[in-house]
C-alpha cells in the first residue's frame, strides 16, 4: 500500500500535473494535423525532457502519444482526412456520419472510446503485464508472418468497393512496400539510382498523398457539396453512455484486441485498429451499415487502437524490446532517466511503476474534457469556406511530410501519392487498402523470409509450432470464408439448371 | 544574461589570440568571426533513436561552451546515406556540421554512396559500441569457447544468428569473428533482422542460437533473464558488464569492432575552426552531463581528436572492405 502512496507523491507534483497537461494539449494539436504523426509528436519531445525529472518526462510521452491518437481522428471526421495512420481505417466511416449530420456523435465517439480504451489497456498493463510479456516473447517470425498476413486480409473488409479492386489496391500498396533497401537481402529494388528511393516509401508521407492531396484534388474538381446546415454543436458526450451500453461486446472486443495486439513488439495502434474495424464488420449483425455511419466499428477501432497504445507498454518496461515506435523513443527516455527497462523495475521501482499507472489513467481521463474542446475549437472547420480551408490543408500536408525528415523527396512522395490515390478513388479501387499494403508489406515479406533462412527452406515451423498452428488457421479460414459463402448460395440456384 | 552580454563586450575590445582560442575559452571565440551565428548539426538519423539522443545532448553541452545555439536537424531517409550525403556536401564555414556514424564506412563498398570517410573533415569520435555475442539463458553453451567448438562442429548454415539487417554492422561483426576463427563467413547463417531488438526478442522465443549486437541492445533481456553475453569483440571488458571477458581473453582471438559515432564538418573547413570545434568537442566529451548520458543509455564513451578519428575510421575503412567482400556484399 505504501508504494501506491509513494507513487501518488511522486505523480502529483506540480511540474508532473503540468507536464501531463501541457503535453497533452502539444499531443492534441499535433496528432491533429495531418501528417504529423503520434510518433512524431513523442519523437519531438525528446530534447524537452532532458531537463525535466524522470517521471514528469515519462509522463510527457504517456500524455502527448495516447492525445495525439486520439485526435487523429478529427480530421478524419471532420474532412475525411486522417490525422495519423492509427485513425486510417475507420476514417471514412466517421466522415459518413459528419455527412450525415452527426459529427458531433461521431467524433463523440471517438473521445470517448479512446478514453476508455486507453483505460481498459491500462488495467491490463497493471494486471497482466508479466503473462502478456511472456506471450509477447513467444511470438518468433513464424507467428508474426501470419499476423501480418491476417493483416492484409483486412483490405477486402474495411473496404466498400469490390473485393477484386481492393485486393488490388492492397497488391499495389505490396508493391511500393518493395522499394527500398531495408529488405531482408539488404539489397536496393525498384531505386532506379535515386538514393531518395534507397529507404523506401514511408507510410505517413503516402498516407497524407492519398488521403489528403486527393482530397483536395477533388475538391477542387467538384462543386462545393451543399452546406451542412449550420448549428451549434450539440452536447459532444450525449449518447455516448447509451451506445456504451448497446454495444458493449464490439467494446470487449475491439479492447481485447488492441491488448494483444498492442503487446506484440512491431504491431502496434495502426495495425489494431485495422484488425477490430474489420472483425467488427465480419461479426456485426448488422455488416451491410458499415461505411454510411455506423457507429458500431468506430466503436471498436477507436477502443482498439487506444488500448493497444498502453499495453505497448508492456514488453517495453519488462524487456526493453518497443511494443511500436512510440515506445521505442519512449525506451530511450526510460534509460536516459534511469528507470531502466527489465523486471527489476516492477519490483525495486514500484513506486514509478505505479506512478506510470496513474498517469496512464488521468492522461485518459484528462482526454475527456481536453478532446471536447478541442473538437469544439476544429468543429469550425465545417463552417470555413472550402475555397479556404483546402490550401491550408496542402500547406500542412507539406510542412508535415517535410518535418518528417527534413527531406524534400517526402513532400514529392506527398504528391505523387495525392495523383496516385485521386485516380484510384475515381476509378473505385479504395486507397485504405492500398495504405494497408504498404504498412504491412515489410513486416509479411521480413517475416516469411527471415523464417525461412531460420528453417532452412522448410514450411513446416509455420504450422507446427503451436501458436502459429492456431495463426494459421484463422488466417485459412478466413481465405475460404467467402468461398464457402459463395458456394451455400450457389448450390440451390444452380441445382434447378443443372 | 545581462553580465555574460558585458563580458562579451569587454573582450570585443580586448585583443585575443588564436592561442586563447584553441585552450578553448568560449568568450574569446565570441569576439571572432566563429561562431557569430547559430550552428547546425545535421543528423542522418530520425528523432528519438540513439545517435539523436547523442547529437542533441552534445548539441546541448555546445551550446554552454561556445554560447551559440547547436540546432540538431534531423536529415533521414535513404537508411543514412540521405543525410550523411547532406553533411558532406553543405558549407564548410563551421554553421554546418553533422553527426556520422560507422555506415559511412560501410555504404559505399555497397555501392550505395560515393561519400566515405575521407569526404569529410573529422572533428571529434565520441563513442563507440562494441558487440557482445549473445546466446539464450538455456543455451548449453556457457563460454564463448564452447560456443565456438558448437559452431566449428556444426554443419555450414546449421547455426542462426542475427543482430540487424543483412549487410548490417552486427552481421560483419560475425564476418569478421567467423574469418578470424578461421571458417567461411557464411559458416553460420544470418537472419536479418530489422535491428537488435527484433533479434534479441528472437534469441529469448528460441528463434535463433547466438546474437551479436551491442551490449547495451542486449541489456534489457540480459537482465530479465533471458539470454546471456558471452563476450566482447572489444579490447577492454565493459564496465557495465565486467564478467564478460573480451574475445581476447577468451579464445586469443585479437578482433575487435564497433558501432562508433563521431562528428565530421564538410571537407574544407578551415583548419582554425576545426581547432576551435575539436577543443570545444573534448571539452564535451569531458563534462559530467555528456558522461552521465552515455552511463545512463549504456553507450561507451571514446574520444580522438581530428587526426585521431580520421585515422580510426581510415582503419575501419579497411577493416570492413576486408569483411565486406568476404561476405559478398561489397561490390566490384
Amino acid at each position: 500500500m505504501s508504494t501506491v502512496t509513494e507513487a501518488f507523491a511522486l505523480v502529483l507534483q506540480t511540474d508532473v500535473l503540468l507536464a501531463i497537461l501541457l503535453a497533452s494539449i502539444y499531443g492534441l494539436v499535433v496528432g491533429s494535423l495531418p501528417g504529423l504523426s503520434a510518433t512524431m509528436a513523442t519523437a519531438l519531445l525528446v530534447p524537452v525532457t532532458f531537463y525535466l525529472s524522470p517521471i514528469a518526462a515519462v509522463a510527457t510521452i504517456i500524455a502527448a502519444s495516447a492525445m495525439a491518437i486520439f485526435s487523429g481522428d478529427i480530421p478524419g471526421a471532420l474532412l475525411r482526412i486522417p490525422g495519423t495512420p492509427a485513425s486510417a481505417a475507420y476514417t471514412d466511416e466517421a466522415y459518413a456520419m459528419t455527412r450525415k449530420g452527426q459529427p458531433e456523435l461521431a467524433l463523440g465517439i471517438c473521445v470517448w472510446f479512446s478514453a476508455l480504451g486507453g483505460i481498459a489497456g491500462t488495467l491490463s498493463l497493471m494486471i497482466l503485464a508479466p503473462p502478456l510479456a511472456e506471450m509477447a516473447l513467444s511470438f518468433s517470425t513464424y507467428e508474426y508472418f501470419w499476423l501480418a498476413f491476417l493483416g492484409l486480409m483486412c483490405a477486402t473488409l474495411v473496404a466498400r468497393s469490390s473485393p477484386v479492386k481492393a485486393i488490388a489496391s492492397m497488391l499495389l500498396g505490396l508493391l511500393v512496400s518493395c522499394i527500398g533497401i531495408e529488405n531482408p537481402a539488404g539489397t536496393p529494388r525498384f531505386t532506379f539510382g535515386v538514393t531518395d528511393l534507397l529507404g523506401g516509401i514511408e507510410p505517413i508521407p503516402a498516407l497524407v498523398g492519398v488521403f489528403a492531396v486527393s482530397e483536395v484534388m477533388r475538391a477542387m474538381l467538384n462543386p462545393e457539396p451543399p452546406k451542412l446546415p449550420y448549428r451549434r454543436f450539440g452536447s459532444i458526450l450525449k449518447g455516448q453512455l447509451e451506445l456504451t451500453r448497446t454495444y458493449v461486446k464490439p467494446q470487449v472486443r475491439g479492447n481485447t484486441v488492441g491488448i494483444i495486439i498492442g503487446v506484440l513488439p512491431g504491431a502496434g495502434a495502426d495495425m489494431a485498429a485495422w484488425v477490430s474495424y474489420s472483425m467488427s464488420k465480419r461479426l456485426s449483425k448488422e455488416p451491410e451499415k458499415f461505411g454510411t455511419g455506423h457507429p458500431e466499428g468506430l466503436i471498436e477501432a477507436g477502443a482498439s487502437n487506444n488500448a493497444s497504445l498502453a499495453s505497448g507498454w508492456v514488453p517495453s518496461l519488462l524487456f526493453g524490446i518497443p511494443g511500436d515506435t512510440i515506445t521505442a523513443i519512449a525506451i530511450g527516455v526510460l534509460y536516459m532517466k534511469g528507470l531502466n527497462p527489465g523486471p527489476t523495475l516492477f519490483t525495486e521501482r514500484a513506486s514509478s511503476m505505479y506512478a506510470l499507472y496513474i498517469i496512464f489513467i488521468i492522461a485518459n481521463i484528462l482526454m475527456i474534457p481536453l478532446g471536447i474542446a478541442m473538437i469544439r475549437v476544429a468543429s469550425l472547420v465545417l463552417r470555413a469556406p472550402r475555397a479556404s480551408v483546402m490550401p491550408i490543408i496542402v500547406l500542412l500536408c507539406a510542412v508535415g511530410a517535410f518535418a518528417t525528415g527534413n527531406n524534400l523527396f517526402a513532400v514529392l512522395t506527398v504528391a505523387a501519392f495525392g495523383v496516385i490515390g485521386y485516380v484510384m478513388e475515381r476509378n473505385g479501387y479504395p486507397v485504405a487498402a492500398m495504405v494497408l499494403g504498404i504498412v504491412m508489406g515489410t513486416m509479411v515479406e521480413q517475416n516469411l523470409v527471415t523464417s525461412l533462412i531460420k528453417s532452412d527452406g522448410n514450411i513446416l515451423p509455420f504450422f507446427s509450432r503451436p501458436v502459429a498452428a492456431v495463426l494459421a488457421a484463422m488466417t485459412i479460414a478466413a481465405l475460404l470464408w467467402p468461398i464457402g459463402v459463395r458456394l451455400r448460395s450457389w448450390r440451390p440456384r444452380s441445382a434447378p439448371s443443372a | 544574461m545581462a553580465q555574460r552580454y558585458t563580458r562579451r563586450k569587454l573582450l570585443l575590445g580586448g585583443a585575443a589570440t588564436g592561442a586563447a582560442a584553441t585552450l578553448g575559452f568560449p568568450y574569446v571565440q565570441a569576439q571572432g568571426a566563429w561562431p557569430n551565428r547559430p550552428v547546425t548539426i545535421i543528423c542522418p538519423w530520425s528523432a528519438g533513436g540513439g545517435t539523436d539522443a547523442t547529437a542533441r545532448i552534445v548539441a546541448a553541452v555546445l551550446e554552454k561552451e561556445l554560447k551559440q545555439p547547436f540546432n540538431v536537424v534531423n536529415r533521414t531517409g535513404g537508411s543514412g546515406v540521405v543525410g550523411h550525403a547532406a553533411i558532406a556536401t553543405a558549407q564548410p564555414d563551421g554553421y554546418n556540421i553533422g553527426i556520422i556514424t560507422v555506415e559511412i564506412s560501410m555504404m559505399h563498398w555497397q555501392g550505395l554512396t560515393e561519400f566515405k570517410p575521407d569526404s569529410y573533415t573529422p572533428l571529434a569520435l565520441m563513442n563507440e559500441d562494441p558487440p557482445g555475442i549473445q546466446v539464450n539463458a538455456s543455451s548449453p553453451y556457457k563460454t564463448v569457447r564452447e560456443l565456438a567448438d558448437a559452431i566449428k562442429a556444426a554443419a555450414p548454415g546449421k547455426m542462426k544468428a542475427s543482430g540487424t539487417g543483412q549487410g548490417g554492422i552486427w552481421h560483419l561483426a560475425l564476418v569478421g569473428w567467423l574469418t578470424a576463427m578461421g571458417l567461411r563467413p557464411d559458416h553460420v547463417a544470418w537472419v536479418p533482422l530489422n535491428g537488435a531488438a527484433p533479434a534479441m526478442q528472437d534469441l529469448a522465443a528460441g528463434g535463433l542460437d547466438l546474437v551479436t549486437c551491442s551490449v547495451p541492445e542486449a541489456r534489457a533481456i540480459i537482465e530479465a533473464g533471458k539470454a546471456r553475453s558471452l563476450a566482447v569483440m572489444a579490447a577492454e571488458r565493459n564496465p557495465a558488464f565486467k564478467d564478460v571477458p573480451t574475445l581476447k581473453e577468451a579464445m586469443g582471438i585479437d578482433y575487435t569492432t564497433g558501432a562508433w559515432r563521431g562528428f565530421a564538418a564538410p571537407k574544407g573547413l578551415p583548419a582554425d575552426i576545426a581547432n576551435l570545434l575539436t577543443a570545444a568537442f573534448k571539452k564535451v566529451n569531458e563534462a559530467a552531463e555528456f558522461r552521465d548520458f552515455m552511463a545512463s543509455r549504456g553507450f561507451g564513451v571514446r574520444w580522438a581528436d581530428g587526426p585521431g578519428f580520421a585515422k580510426f575510421m581510415d582503419d575501419g575503412n579497411r577493416a570492413m572492405g576486408v569483411a565486406m567482400k568476404a561476405a559478398g556484399l561489397a561490390k566490384g
